[in-house]
C-alpha cells in the first residue's frame, strides 16, 4: 500500500471540508481533501436556492453558487484534492486507508478534520422497494445536477426544511407536487418555505403518514392515514394519492464511520440526528488528532457546517503551530460568534443549546479519562 | 391556525406582523408587504432597501420591520429575499384595480399584457390577473418579480399566478 503524507487531511468537501480546507490551506500547512464523490461541493450545488443568513455572510446567495466561490479558493489555495477517493478506515493514531481507482493508499496525516457530513433516513412501509420511491436528496441531486426530471407527479414525506425545499425545486423542474405529508401535527421547516409551496397549490397534509406506495412494476400511487397524537393509524381516514414520485424527507443521520474508528467519545442527540462525535470549542475530538465539522458532529445547515469548518480549520492549524496563538484565537472568536448568530430564534436557539451541552459532556468525559 | 399549522400565513399572524404596513399606508399607493413572521436569522431585506425603510438590526433573527413612512414601494426587496415572502401591493392603482408584485422562479414565465390566473397564499385561484410588468435584471439572480393588476377586492389575498405547467 503506497504511503503519502500530509499535514492536515480532511475527509468530505461539503461546505464543511471546503471551508476547514480554505483555512487551514491560508495558514501554509499541506492541505490533503478527499471526497468520495467524483465531484466536490457535497450537497451545496444541489441547493438552487438563495441561503438565509446575515448579508455580510453570504445570505441571499444561491448554494451552487458559494458552493463555486468555495472550490475556486481551494484550487487558488493548492489544496490536493482527491476525488472519488474513498476513506475507508483509521489506522494508527493518525493514518487514514483511501481507495481510488482500485489502488489503495495510507494517508499519514498530523491532524484529520471529519467532515463527512449526513446521510438521509429511510422509511420502511409496503411498496416501499418500488421503482418511483426515493429519498428527497436523491430527487434533488436528480433534477438539480442530472437535469432529469424524477416523475410526473410526487407525493412529499416530510415538512422538515429538505422536504419543502425539495418540494418546490420538483416544481420549478416541472414536476407536480400532488401533495406532502408530515407525521408531526405541524410543519416541521421554516414557514417561508411552506408559504411558497402552499401559493402554489401543494395541500401540507398534517398528522398523516404513509401507508404504503402501490403499483405494479413502478409506484402508481401511495396510500395515506391519518394518526393520532401517538402516531398511531387512525382507522377509516385511509386515502390514495396517484403519483408516480414518493420522496422522502424524514431526516437525516451524521456519517460517523471513521469517527467510530477513530475511538471518539460519542453522545446520542437525537435533535442532531442521532449519535454524535464530542467535541470541544475547537472542534476536537476526544482523540487528539482528530477534529470534525458540519453535520457529523450534528446535523445543521450548510452555513453552520462553513462556520464549524472554519473554525477545524484554524484550530487544525494553529494546533500545529501554522497560526500563531492570538490571531488564531481572534479568527476563532469571529467563527464562534457567527455560529451563536446562526443558532438563535425560534429554529435555533435549541440547536444552540444542544451544543452547548454537547461541550458540556465533552469536558465530562475529558475529565473522566484523566482520572 | 398558523403558518406552522397550515403551510400559509394567516391574517391574525400578519396583523402582527411588523412587517406588514397599516391600511391607512395601503390606501396611499406602493408599499412592501413583508410576510415574514418567524423569527430566523436572516437580513438581505435591510440591505436591499435603498430608502432604509427595513430594519432589522443587530440581531439579525429579529423580524424585519418596515417603516411605512419611508418606504416607497420600488420593490427592490422583492428579489432579495431568499424565502420569497415579500410583495408590493399597490391598492390605489386606479378606481377599481390594485396591483401586486411577487418573487417568481418558476418556468414559462408569461409576457407582459398576458393573462394569467391570480391565486392566494393557498394557491386558490381567485381572479384573473394581468401580467403589466416581469423583471429580472442580473442583480435579481434569477428571480423574477412580476407585476399584475387585479380587481382592487382581492389586493389582500392574491401573492401571486398559477405556475403554468409544460
Amino acid at each position: 500500500m503506497k504511503k503519502l503524507e500530509t499535514d492536515i487531511a480532511i475527509v468530505g468537501a461539503g461546505p464543511a471540508g471546503l471551508s476547514a480546507a480554505i483555512h487551514a490551506a491560508k495558514s501554509g500547512a499541506r492541505v490533503t481533501l478527499i471526497d468520495e464523490n467524483r465531484l466536490p461541493g457535497g450537497q451545496l450545488f444541489k441547493q438552487i436556492h438563495k441561503f438565509f443568513g446575515s448579508k455580510e455572510h453570504l445570505a441571499g446567495i444561491r448554494g451552487f453558487d458559494i458552493g463555486t466561490q468555495l472550490l475556486k479558493e481551494v484550487e487558488a489555495l493548492g489544496v490536493d484534492v482527491m476525488l472519488g477517493t474513498l476513506a475507508f478506515g483509521v489506522f494508527g493514531a493518525n493514518s487514514l486507508g483511501l481507495v481510488t481507482d482500485q489502488r489503495s493508499y495510507e494517508l499519514t496525516a498530523k491532524r484529520i478534520i471529519l467532515a463527512a457530513g449526513g446521510q438521509e433516513n429511510y422509511l420502511a412501509f409496503a411498496g416501499s422497494t418500488l421503482p418511483g420511491v426515493m429519498g428527497a436528496g436523491a430527487a434533488q441531486t436528480i433534477i438539480n445536477i442530472s437535469r432529469v426530471r424524477p416523475g410526473k407527479k410526487a407525493v412529499m414525506v416530510g415538512s422538515g426544511n429538505v422536504g419543502l425545499i425539495v418540494a418546490y425545486q420538483l416544481m420549478q423542474a416541472g414536476v407536480e407536487v400532488a401533495a406532502l405529508i408530515e407525521a408531526a401535527p405541524h410543519i416541521g421547516g421554516y414557514g417561508v418555505h411552506a408559504a411558497k409551496i402552499s401559493r402554489a397549490g401543494v395541500p401540507i397534509i398534517t398528522s398523516h403518514t404513509i401507508l404504503s406506495a402501490n403499483g405494479k412494476d413502478s409506484l402508481e400511487s401511495v396510500t395515506i392515514t391519518g394518526v393520532d397524537c401517538a402516531f398511531q393509524p387512525i382507522a377509516g381516514t385511509e386515502r390514495q394519492i396517484e403519483c408516480d414520485t414518493l420522496c422522502l424527507a424524514v431526516g437525516l443521520n451524521p456519517m460517523t464511520e471513521l469517527a467510530w474508528m477513530a475511538g471518539c467519545k460519542f453522545e446520542y442527540v437525537a435533535l442532531f440526528g442521532g449519535h454524535v462525535p464530542l467535541h470541544d470549542e475547537n472542534m476536537k475530538t476526544s482523540v487528539d488528532a482528530f477534529y470534525v465539522a458540519g453535520d457529523i458532529c450534528g446535523v445543521e445547515e450548510a452555513s453552520t457546517a462553513m462556520e464549524e469548518g472554519h473554525l477545524a480549520g484554524i484550530a487544525a492549524a494553529e494546533s500545529l503551530g501554522f497560526i500563531e496563538k492570538e490571531k488564531a484565537s481572534r479568527m476563532k472568536a469571529e467563527a464562534r460568534e457567527k455560529l451563536n448568530m446562526l443558532r438563535t430564534g425560534y429554529f435555533g436557539q435549541k440547536r444552540a443549546d444542544f451544543k452547548k451541552h454537547m461541550l458540556e459532556s465533552f469536558a465530562c468525559v475529558c475529565k473522566e479519562n484523566r482520572t | 391556525m398558523s403558518l406552522l399549522q397550515c403551510g400559509y400565513v394567516s391574517k391574525e399572524e400578519l396583523v402582527k406582523c411588523p412587517g406588514f404596513p397599516s391600511e391607512e399606508r395601503m390606501a396611499k399607493g406602493a408599499v412592501a408587504v413583508i410576510e415574514c413572521v418567524q423569527e430566523i436569522p436572516c437580513n438581505p431585506c435591510e440591505y436591499a432597501c435603498p430608502q432604509k425603510a427595513v430594519v432589522v438590526g443587530d440581531n439579525i433573527t429579529n423580524l424585519p420591520v418596515l417603516r411605512e413612512d419611508l418606504c416607497i414601494g420600488c420593490g427592490l426587496c422583492i428579489a432579495c429575499c431568499p424565502g420569497l415572502a415579500i410583495f408590493v401591493v399597490n391598492k390605489a392603482y386606479s378606481e377599481t384595480e390594485a396591483t401586486v408584485e411577487f418573487p417568481y422562479e418558476y418556468n414559462n414565465i408569461p409576457g407582459v399584457g398576458e393573462t394569467a390566473e391570480a391565486v392566494d397564499r393557498k394557491g386558490n385561484v381567485v381572479c384573473r390577473a394581468k401580467v403589466l410588468s416581469v423583471r429580472n435584471p442580473p442583480s435579481n439572480d434569477h428571480t423574477s418579480v412580476i407585476k399584475i393588476a387585479i380587481p382592487k377586492e382581492y389586493a389582500d389575498d392574491v401573492r401571486g399566478i398559477k405556475r403554468r405547467l409544460d
